[in-house]
């Protein structure tokens, strides 16, 4: 029978190395722009224009006709490779003056054409904020409450629960940090869907890791008088097939999506897929030799106690 | 087969055929469309629902200014109504089919405008207070284009219930000093329509008072003729015309109108003043573009991975697998027709919810297979195995199942705020789909598990050979 649980000082120095990275890149963020990621306008307030002009034209040009209304923090990018087609970001408007920058760049460029618009007042970008972080607090408490219920069985239920936690935040921390880690490199920046995509992999993650605690469960009937590495090693073999090929169809979905889906809703697939895979991994490799490690750690303890009596 | 299998098996056929018919991309007779019999007639048709971010449109967020809404509502009268009924008017009068205007908490209005090629006109029509005004300009004509204060608004208690935007910024009357008098508002206007003028060949705005306004209107005009009169809309002039003759009550707006700009007018005049100012704190707008863009590749990205899918189960399971499969296209037709019953209109994300889920729609089959092999392994019959497969991974999936409901539920309640709508189609989806997958894997996939392994002698049949069980 191969030895995953064994093993698991490789893989604790592995998670260590990954979380890090993640840390780094969120603090790296902080330092740079202010906030752990970039915060889109859901967030923030602000405006999003995406529009292709009908000749080719030179951002600085077509920042101008913004600055000439007052807008001096927008900032204008050219999207793709055809030279007429750009992103402006700047501050929440007012319906008025983006009609007449409208008008002004059609005149002046020979035609110009909305492809998205976003507008976010700055009230409306507290509250979903704020809903965001109720969602959150809601979201954890539902999972904890679930971790408690689905472990009020066994005999240690703090050890499972805080194992199956650990690896959950192992997963939102590294979906995190690779959330940032775009934001630097590519300017994604984190909007509504992010959470969704996060606490989303939160329900996953934490689904896989009860699928493997169950079999623990089982087995420590089954097989009683077998310790307890090799019972959690057995349990994770006997579950490892159902994980990896759930995982897999997940994956197959997401990767299409990535390929060949709709431009908007690619990053949130890619932040959903980072927190999936990451979910399994942590489910096999991190939340069960954590629980090996705290019950060796605890048969230990108990075993000097006894020695000292 | 057992009786009650039988009749499992028929059940499993006839929404799958129902479902197939609710799904196919045709038109639908009549007759049939009373399948969704708890929508109102005129929604029956049975065609996919498209979100504003796949067929391009514009969706709005008013909000009404806070101290006016204050001063307005009284024990009886809430003027957010009353602002919704003339919103939804001016709507009308843009003529956008399908248009959705609904009140959001006390103070607020969406509005969704699909396919609108002109946001920033609606955005205009919508907001614009539309408060018509004649002025009393004497012997001044103020250019168009001038903001001008009047008397009217001004006033403490509000004429015939209208709270109108401040009037002490703008220009007075160089005569008096004092603001401009207000001698009707548009709550006597009767109509207005645009038309072309005859000899100019530009649009005007037709407009006819009602009885009183007439009244007063055909006074002031016989007494003053050769002053100036203003028409004003929402404090800023649009024409100031010379009285020539005494006027009965009917006339035509002149000013520097395109088509659209003097339809906005004419529906902010028809449908009278907002009784509330209202101002716009969310837009969204989308390119009919763009959006034709996302179905298309939205399409193709969920066939792909549903192939990729259904390959894999056939080549991992086997016979098994077939069957997951059959489960899994049974899944999607479900799905498309719940969408087109209910309806559930289909955003990027929502269809990002139904594309994961129907990854893991399989994820129930898969549970149940490997424990099947388990089974299998440990030396029980082909026969029991099957049934043992399907008790003993019940809970997993019941437990699985149930945790993304309470995650759906949670992503529903955050993406009910406006900001985070796309989260709500996500999640509606998801949830949609994880119920139809309880039917289609667990349900169905039994079903047929049932058909092909359940009859005597499976077990020394070909069907038993590992090759085809994917063990």
């Amino acid at each position: 029978m191969y030895n995953i649980v064994q093993r698991r000082k490789i893989y604790y120095i592995l998670s260590t190395i990954l979380l890090t990275a993640s840390l780094l890149m969120m603090g790296y963020s902080m330092l740079t722009i202010g906030t752990p990621f970039r915060l889109s306008i859901d967030f923030t307030g602000g405006a999003y224009w995406e529009f292709t002009l009908a000749q080719p034209a030179q951002p600085a040009d077509v920042r101008a006709v913004f600055l000439n209304q007052g807008l001096n923090d927008t900032s204008v990018t050219t999207v793709g490779d055809s030279g007429n087609r750009f992103q402006a970001r700047m501050k929440a408007v007012d319906p008025e003056v983006k009609a007449v920058i409208e008008q002004q760049l059609g005149t002046q460029f020979g035609g110009i054409d909305t492809l998205e618009y976003r507008n976010v007042g700055p009230s409306i970008g507290r509250e979903v904020t704020r809903a965001a972080a109720i969602a959150v607090l809601f979201a954890s408490l539902a999972i904890v409450g679930w971790i408690v219920f689905a472990f009020r069985n066994v005999p240690h239920p703090l050890r499972y629960g805080v194992s199956a936690i650990v690896a959950m935040v192992h997963d939102v921390v590294i979906a995190s940090g690779f959330a940032a880690l775009m934001g630097l490199l590519i300017g994604y920046e984190v909007d509504a869907l992010f959470l969704t995509a996060l606490l989303t992999v939160l329900g996953y993650s934490v689904q896989d890791t009860i699928v493997v605690f169950d079999r623990i469960r089982e087995n420590s009937k089954r097989h009683m008088g077998e310790d307890f590495e090799t019972i959690a090693n057995r349990s994770l073999l006997e579950t490892m097939g159902r994980s990896l090929t759930t995982q897999l169809n997940a994956f197959f979905i997401m990767v299409a999506i990535l390929l060949f889906g709709g431009s908007t809703i690619k990053s949130f697939i890619a932040v959903m897929l980072v927190g999936m895979i990451s979910g399994t991994y942590s489910s096999i490799f991190n939340a069960t030799p954590l629980l090996v490690t705290w019950e060796k750690w605890a048969a230990n303890r108990a075993r000097q106690h006894a020695k000292a009596a | 087969m057992q009786r009650s299998h039988l009749g499992s098996l028929i059940t499993v056929i006839i929404v799958g055929i129902l479902a197939l018919l609710i799904a196919l991309p045709i038109d639908h007779p009549s007759w049939f469309d009373a399948i969704a019999f708890w929508q109102p007639k005129e929604f029956r048709d049975l065609q996919l629902k498209q979100g504003l971010d796949l067929q391009g449109g514009l969706q709005v967020l008013l909000e009404a200014d806070a101290a006016a809404l204050a001063a307005q509502t009284t024990a009886d009268r809430d003027p957010m109504d009353a602002a919704k009924t003339i919103v939804e008017n001016r709507v009308n009068g843009l003529g956008v089919s399908e248009p959705l205007v609904q009140r959001q908490g006390d103070n607020r209005i969406i509005v969704e405008l699909p396919g609108i090629n002109d946001p920033d006109q609606a955005i205009g029509t919508l907001k614009g207070t539309g408060l018509l005004e004649f002025v009393e300009m004497g012997t001044n004509a103020i250019p168009a284009g001038t903001l001008i204060a009047t008397n009217y608004g001004n006033v403490t208690a509000p004429i015939s219930g209208t709270q109108v935007i401040s009037g002490s910024q703008g220009v007075v009357d160089p005569t008096t000093g004092q603001p401009f008098v207000t001698l009707i508002t548009g709550a006597d206007l009767k109509s207005a329509q645009v038309s072309i003028d005859e000899l100019t060949r530009t649009p005007v705005i037709e407009f006819a008072l009602n009885d009183s306004g007439r009244d007063i209107f055909r006074t002031y005009t016989s007494q003053h003729i050769g002053e100036i009169l203003g028409i004003v809309m929402d404090k800023v002039v649009l024409s100031a015309p010379r009285i020539n003759a005494a006027i009965d009550g009917q006339g035509i707006i002149e000013g520097s109108f395109t088509t659209e700009s003097a339809n906005s007018l004419a529906v902010q005049m028809q449908y009278g003043a907002l009784p509330v100012p209202l101002n716009v704190v969310d837009t969204r707008a989308v390119g009919a573009t763009l959006g034709a863009d996302s179905v298309s590749k939205s399409v193709t990205a969920g066939v792909i991975g549903v192939l990729v899918v259904l390959l894999f189960m056939l080549i991992y399971y086997r016979v098994p697998g077939l069957l997951a499969d059959f489960s899994l296209i049974l899944f999607v037709l479900i799905n498309l027709a719940i969408f087109k019953l209910l309806p559930v209109t289909l955003t990027l994300p929502g269809i990002a919810g139904f594309l994961l889920a129907t990854g893991t729609a399989v994820d129930a089959n898969v549970l149940i297979f490997e424990r099947m092999k388990e089974e299998l392994r440990d030396g029980k019959s082909l026969r029991s195995a099957v049934d043992a497969g399907f008790d003993r991974a019940w809970r997993s999936i019941f437990d699985s199942n149930l945790s993304t409901l309470i995650t759906a539920a949670i992503l529903l309640y955050f993406g009910s705020t406006f900001g985070a709508s796309s989260v709500r189609g996500f999640a509606i989806t998801l949830a949609i789909g994880v119920l139809v997958s309880m039917f289609t894997a667990v349900f169905a996939t039994r079903v047929m598990m049932r058909l092909v392994y359940q009859r005597r002698g499976v077990d020394e049949s070909a069907l038993a050979k590992p090759a085809l069980l994917g063990v």
